[in-house]
């Protein structure tokens, strides 16, 4: 028998995995797809709880999330290329003109 | 049965998650990507939310992933040298990421993640896309709009953002003649 | 409400002449006359009064300034007797040196300045006149200070003037420093700051002597200083450096008056202290023989008037002090007219000479009648010459001093009187007789300053007549009143009325007379280039020049070792201890934290990102403990 606690533990994995690529690569591109996995890692958190405490908010929400995550990755893959264009790197740690 | 996928769909969520984290080519991550998203909408239809399932396939699969291939091929970057691919905090943020992962199991190993149940039963649930669809035109207009907005600047961000180069040789040109 | 009218005047005519009439000097100096002239016309009908109902009761007008539980202080004016022979001498005698001022001080620079800050004095003079209360009292008090600051330090372009004026105001402010620690004294044993209200606690015997006697000291500070009273009688004479008038101002009528005129207002309270009352008598009778003996040390003609002053002052004091408030306050009067005559004499005499030796002088009485004329009989009325108005005055102090059994006080004064007698006569042989010593062409000074010599010197005259024995009811009963109590409980141990005493009224006349002769004789040869008392006693005239050396002992022991040590120890403590640690440190604490902190603006994004996931992780620890 399935129980809310295994998709709870296979989004929080999913989650921790994706901080870990936020958090560990240099590659840019890759970053932005590590978020995408945090997004992922929440939906299906939430879409467990809606159907397990039998709700339809958590559905709804995901529905939201989605669209969110789509408008982000416009926008981040956006800026990226710019960044790309003028800087000629996808380095993140070269990109700290913002230091003291 | 149920929980065989379940277990099945899990495993190859989580191999191909660590193996877009962990891979030099942003390429093969972002196939690993869409391995990984393929589950997850697999997953959705374990939580019987064959909608979700239908809108992670064609949002996520269909329209991120081709952006995100999009932009790696036009900025070339796929081949780039990935020498040192691991960023320099490397040893504290393994850390933080395995007590993390150990607060997690334990809040959900004590159960004290619940809530009072709702008032939508398996027998409603059961018509999903209605329902969702009833509730997003009804219950949830006014966020639903927001969202749409949301997207449209988003839309319009992203081609400024991009478009930003295209004037600048117009004015060198004009001044170089 | 005539009576506000009064105090308003002088302020808003002060505020005045110094915002708007600044640069328009016939219009301050009218203006400043005129307000002082209104106050004496608003004063006149109470004094018109007075001699028919010598038994008036006391006028108390107040409102309630601060009112705050276990605290009420008032504003409020209250007349009585006393206060209307004082408000009188203010505005007499102020209105005559206002006009005086007018051809004194013309063609000078800070004109305007000078006539606002006279008003500005008129007013926190009255003020002190007028008080119902000790806090109200002792705020004009402060002000009559910063008006006196203000006009000593007038030529502030001078170093002498500006340290003359910065030495009154030190030295009031120590004297001012026991007057508040007495009101204290007074409102903790009391509750009240109200006369009236302090004399019925007194009058019921709600306070111990003790406490009384404390509180009648401090406040008698107070007094010291204002009045110039040993040991702080330093600043006086060194406030000479202000214009001639304002030394008249300050001396005859108002400033030093304030600290006699403070006692006779508090005079229940000595009545109740007797330990007190010796302790100001002593002071009163010390001062006024000290400062006689100086005065025969000196050149400067406004110096040896100064040291006249103090001697006065000392007398006035001694009367308070052996019970004789009326006495006193008659001294006060006829003092304030003769003494106001002398200073303003003394100024028309440097007016015409251009310098203040008298050495440099001599046989003025040709050049400048009307001046020597009017001076010599305000000097005779100082050293107390039947039937001047000095003598009448004189003669209450030392019989009211006799009858209270203290002879050495007594022995004291008459040798005061006699110092007094060969000074001014010496004073007035030298500079208006004997040998012509002045340089150029001396002459009389305007009318506009001889006329109010004329009026004072009629009053000089004749004013001793109001304490005149066969008169009835005279001065002293109208003080007799005031003294005896605001309430009629009858003056405990102060018998504020005395008889003529025939017997010391003749044995003073004729020390008086001695000491004339003697002055006379000696200062009167021809042909005398300098003080003889120089080469017959050089070393009691150097002492006596040098003011007992008291001066210079206060230069080297207060202000070079206690003021210089204290300068240096807060000095070092400053340099040391609040700029290089505590400023400097804290400047240097925020710099070093400053260079650590931005060590965390690494720019990368992904140190904030760890950094926030961090936060995440602390919060889910606190909640997984919490739940």
């Amino acid at each position: 028998m399935l129980t809310i606690s295994h998709y709870l533990i296979l989004s929080f994995i999913l989650f921790s995995i994706g901080v870990a690529g936020v958090l560990l690569r240099r590659n840019i591109i890759i970053v932005l797809m590590s978020l995408e996995l945090i997004f992922n890692s929440v939906n299906i958190s939430l879409a467990a709880f809606s159907y397990y405490l039998q709700s339809l908010n958590g559905t709804i929400f995901v529905v939201f999330n989605i669209t969110v995550a789509a408008a982000e990755v416009a926008i981040g893959l956006a800026i990226l290329v710019s960044v790309y264009r003028t800087r000629k790197t996808v380095n993140v740690e070269d990109l700290d003109e913002m230091r003291y | 049965m149920e929980q065989l996928f379940f277990y099945i769909f899990a495993l190859v969520a989580i191999v191909s998650a660590v193996l877009v984290v962990s891979v030099r080519n942003a390429v093969h991550s972002a196939f690993y990507l869409i391995i990984c998203l393929l589950q997850v909408a697999a997953i959705f239809i374990l939580l019987r939310s064959p909608f979700l399932a239908a809108v992670q396939v064609f949002i996520y699969v269909g329209a991120v992933m081709v952006l995100f291939l999009f932009a790696v091929m036009v900025l070339d970057i796929g081949r780039e040298k990935t020498k040192d691919y691991i960023h320099s905090q490397w040893l504290p943020a393994v850390g933080v990421i395995i007590a993390l992962l150990l607060v997690l199991g334990y809040l959900v190993k004590g159960g004290k993640l619940s809530a009072e149940l709702g008032i939508y039963n398996e027998a409603v649930l059961a018509k999903n896309t209605e329902v969702i669809g009833k509730a997003l035109f009804t219950q949830y207009i006014f966020p639903f709009e927001v969202v749409s907005l949301l997207l449209l600047v988003a839309l319009v961000g992203a081609i400024v953002l991009v478009m930003k180069d295209k004037t600048r040789p117009r004015k060198n040109n004009g001044v170089g003649s | 409400m005539d009576i506000w009218a009064l105090l308003i005047i002088p302020l808003v005519v002060s505020v005045f002449i110094a915002l708007v009439a600044r640069k328009n000097e016939e219009l301050s100096s009218y203006v400043s006359i005129g307000a002082v002239i209104t106050g004496f016309f608003i004063v006149l009908p109470y004094v018109l009064k007075l001699p028919g109902d010598p038994n008036m009761h006391p006028i108390e007008q107040a409102f309630t300034w601060i009112d705050i539980p276990g605290l009420k202080v008032e504003m409020g004016t209250l007349i009585d007797p006393l206060s209307i022979i004082m408000l009188f001498i203010v505005t007499f005698v102020g209105s005559l040196i206002h006009i005086y001022s007018r051809g004194y001080m013309h063609g000078d620079p800070g004109y305007s300045r000078f006539f606002a800050c006279l008003s500005l004095f008129i007013f926190a003079m009255l003020g002190i006149v007028l008080s119902n209360n000790l806090i109200m009292i002792y705020i004009f008090w402060e002000l009559v200070g910063l008006a006196s600051y203000l006009l000593i330090g007038y030529y502030y372009e001078k170093p002498s003037a500006a340290d003359a004026a910065k030495k009154a105001f030190l030295v009031n402010r120590i004297g001012d420093f026991g007057f508040i620690l007495g009101i204290f004294v007074i409102f903790y044993a009391t509750g009240t700051f109200n006369f009236i209200e302090i004399e019925q606690h007194i009058a019921a015997g709600h306070v111990s002597s003790g406490t009384l006697t404390l509180a009648a000291l401090l406040i008698f500070c107070g007094a010291v200083g204002k009045s110039a009273q040993f040991p702080l009688h330093v600043w006086l004479p060194d406030a000479m450096e202000g214009p001639t008038p304002v030394s008249a101002l300050i001396h005859a009528a108002t400033m030093v008056a304030a600290g006699v005129y403070m006692l006779a207002r508090t005079s229940f309270l000595y009545a109740a202290a007797p330990d007190a009352m010796v302790v100001v008598a002593y002071i009163g009778g010390f001062t006024a023989l000290m400062a006689a003996l100086m005065a025969l040390g000196q050149k400067d003609i406004k110096r040896i008037i100064a040291f006249s002053t103090l001697s006065s002052l000392g007398y006035m004091v001694l009367a308070i002090g052996v019970g004789g408030t009326g006495a006193g306050m008659f001294y006060l009067a006829t003092h304030a007219f003769f003494k106001a005559l002398l200073f303003l004499g003394a100024g028309s005499v440097i007016h015409a000479c251009h310098s203040n030796d008298i050495w440099e002088m001599g046989r003025l009485y040709p050049k400048m009648k009307a001046t020597a004329v009017t001076f010599i009989l305000g000097s005779l009325a100082m050293v107390g010459m039947f039937p001047f108005s000095g003598f009448w005055s004189k003669d209450e102090i030392l019989s009211a001093t006799f009858e209270s059994g203290n002879y050495f006080l007594f022995a004291m004064g008459v040798l005061t009187a006699f110092i007094t007698a060969v000074f001014m006569s010496k004073l007035v042989a030298v500079t208006f007789f004997g040998e012509k010593k002045y340089h150029g062409h001396p002459h009389e000074s305007p009318y506009v300053m001889t006329v109010p010599l004329m009026i004072l010197a009629v009053f000089a005259v004749i004013a001793g007549f109001a304490g005149f024995p066969g008169l009835e009811p005279n001065f002293g009963s109208f003080i007799h009143t005031a003294a005896s109590g605001l309430l009629e409980h009858g003056g405990r141990g102060v018998h504020a009325e005395h008889r003529f005493n025939f017997m010391v009224a003749s044995l003073s006349t004729v020390v008086v007379l001695g000491g004339l002769v003697l002055g006379w004789t000696i200062y009167s040869r021809k042909g005398m280039k300098s003080d003889v008392m120089e080469e017959a006693l050089p070393f009691t005239y150097k002492l006596l020049e040098n003011r007992f050396y008291i001066d210079h002992i206060y230069d080297t022991y207060l202000v070079g070792w206690l003021y210089n040590g204290m300068a240096r120890i807060l000095n070092y403590i400053e340099v040391n201890i609040i700029i290089n640690f505590v400023i400097n440190g804290m400047a240097y604490f925020t710099r070093q934290t400053g260079k650590g902190l931005r060590l965390t603006t690494t720019g990368q994004l992904q140190n904030y990102a760890f950094v926030m996931v961090g936060g995440v992780l602390v919060l889910m620890i606190i909640f997984a403990a919490i739940f």
